[in-house]
């Protein structure tokens, strides 16, 4: 898997700097009774791949409505979303399932583990879906699973691990059929700070590791000092987006505020 | 998409791979499982009672013995079908049977959307780690058949038990010459398939529902 990873990543070396995800006029509107809720008013955003950004605002800013939308899980009112290329709006079922299945994987604030299954069948039933054998599965899904530190815990249910051990969980099954682009939608939400920290580095590292593109939905802090880019999101709007170079004064004054 | 024509060969769940899925599914929550199960035993068993105890008595009707007629009497059965007493019977032994038809349409559906709704986070994350509509609805199938199907089997078997043993109380073992097994085999078929089908159709139709949905909602939906 190993030699397969730097292929892969060598390929990503030679289309560098190429657009992955790419919104175009996208608007969102909830229609609740009578009224109009307008979640996104316009959101023109280009994702680079390999890069690791992350997506902030207060709560109503229509920060996770973007990030929904960004991850093909929810459709447009307005507007157009490309992944790698592809309107998401112009995929059939089948299609959309075969890019939330190989292209994407996703990392949630409550985890969402299937309860009933171990840690070794959480992360491999993505492989599962993807055509893999029972046996391959299983291989792949001990290795990512030692990956992040829980070799040991393959046979646990989520109600035996902690917070941050299912989380991680939640990281290698969202590693699991190799994707282009993660999703993570608050992922330090749930944990504490050493917790939230230590999953952040995860996925930093795994970032850097296989290209990875990460995407990721936050209004924690400590997610600012190991993002590529950080954009804003206000009143439905991108407010601004701020690059790597520019962030570490920022990082400074808020840290300081924080802390 | 280039790889379109690979899509239905690599986005796939075998359906050994669905039963083992759902099986362990059923068993590992067992304790939920027992519950919802129980719903279903208890709703065939009262359809499977009523059914199965109209049948012992018209056998002892039928067979017109004078000791037996005696005893029916004394139980206040009429045994002339023609009296406005025995038509009166009738008509509130078909009611008993459409209660029950009731309580178990209510029972086994009730038991199965709550046990279904309460996972639409499960089908929402499914959705998102690439399963199709298709695939959680093969899972609640077979899982709703497999709790659908032991349910109507065990509550049929109890509830004929507990009447044959009511009935035996109250007349003696007569009841075995006279019991007419083809019909009560005929009901205990007919409510099989009664409780199966509800159960089917209360577990099939909220996952439906759940796996029709964009994930997201699916997820955020509270129950």
């Amino acid at each position: 898997m190993a030699t397969e990873e730097k292929t892969e990543m060598a390929a990503t070396a030679e289309v560098e700097a190429s657009t992955i995800v790419r919104t175009q006029d996208v608007k969102k509107v909830y229609v609740m009774g009578e009224e109009r809720i307008h979640a996104l008013r316009g959101v023109d955003l280009e994702v680079t791949q390999g890069e690791y950004l992350s997506i902030m605002g207060p709560s109503g800013s229509g920060k996770s409505t973007l990030f929904n939308m960004v991850g093909g899980l929810d459709k447009p009112t307005e507007g157009k979303v490309y992944i790698d290329d592809v309107d998401v709006a112009q995929l059939d079922a089948y299609e959309l399932a075969w890019l939330r299945c190989r292209k994407i994987g996703y990392i949630f604030q409550s985890y969402n583990l299937i309860p009933v299954m171990t840690a070794l069948e959480n992360v491999t039933l993505p492989m599962v879906f993807a055509g893999l054998t029972s046996d391959e599965a299983r291989e792949k899904g001990v290795t990512l699973l030692t990956k992040v530190g829980l070799g040991e815990r393959v046979t646990h249910k989520p109600f035996e691990l902690s917070g941050g051990q299912q989380q991680r969980v939640a990281v290698a099954r969202a590693f699991a059929n190799d994707p282009a682009i993660i999703l993570a939608d608050e992922p330090t939400g749930n944990l504490d700070l050493t917790t939230g920290r230590e999953i952040i580095e995860l996925l930093r590292e795994m970032n850097k590791e296989s290209g990875v593109t990460v995407i990721s939905a936050t209004h924690d802090h400590k997610m600012l000092s190991v993002s590529d880019r950080v954009v804003w999101v206000r009143d439905g709007r991108v407010d601004r987006i701020i690059n790597r170079d520019e962030l570490k004064i920022e990082v400074g004054t808020i840290d300081g505020h924080e802390e | 998409m280039p790889e379109q024509h690979e899509i239905n060969t690599q986005i796939a769940l075998p359906l050994s791979k669905a039963v083992e899925i759902s099986f362990n599914s059923v068993k590992i929550r067992f304790g939920r499982s027992l519950i919802t199960v129980s719903g279903i035993v208890l709703a065939i068993a009262f359809l499977m009672s009523i059914w199965a105890g109209n049948a012992i008595v018209d056998g002892l009707m039928n067979a017109n013995d004078p000791k037996i007629n005696l005893v029916l009497q004394q139980k206040g059965i009429e045994i002339d079908p023609d009296s406005a007493a025995a038509i009166q019977q009738r008509s509130k032994d078909s009611w008993l049977v459409v209660l029950s038809l009731l309580v178990c349409l209510v029972g086994i559906a009730n038991a199965m959307l709550m046990s279904v709704t309460e996972r639409f986070r499960e089908i929402g994350t499914m959705k998102c780690m690439g399963a199709l509509d298709g695939f959680i609805i093969k899972l609640f199938i077979l899982e709703s058949s497999f709790m659908g199907t032991a349910g109507t089997i065990i509550g049929v078997v109890v509830g004929f038990l507990l009447t044959t043993l009511l009935n035996m109380s109250s007349f003696g073992t007569v009841i075995f010459d006279y019991i007419p097994w083809v019909s009560i085999l005929k009901s205990g078929v007919l409510a099989v398939f009664i409780g199966s089908f509800l159960s089917l159709m209360g577990g099939i139709l909220p996952a439906y529902r759940a796996a029709k949905m964009e994930p997201v909602d699916a997820m955020s939906l509270e129950v």
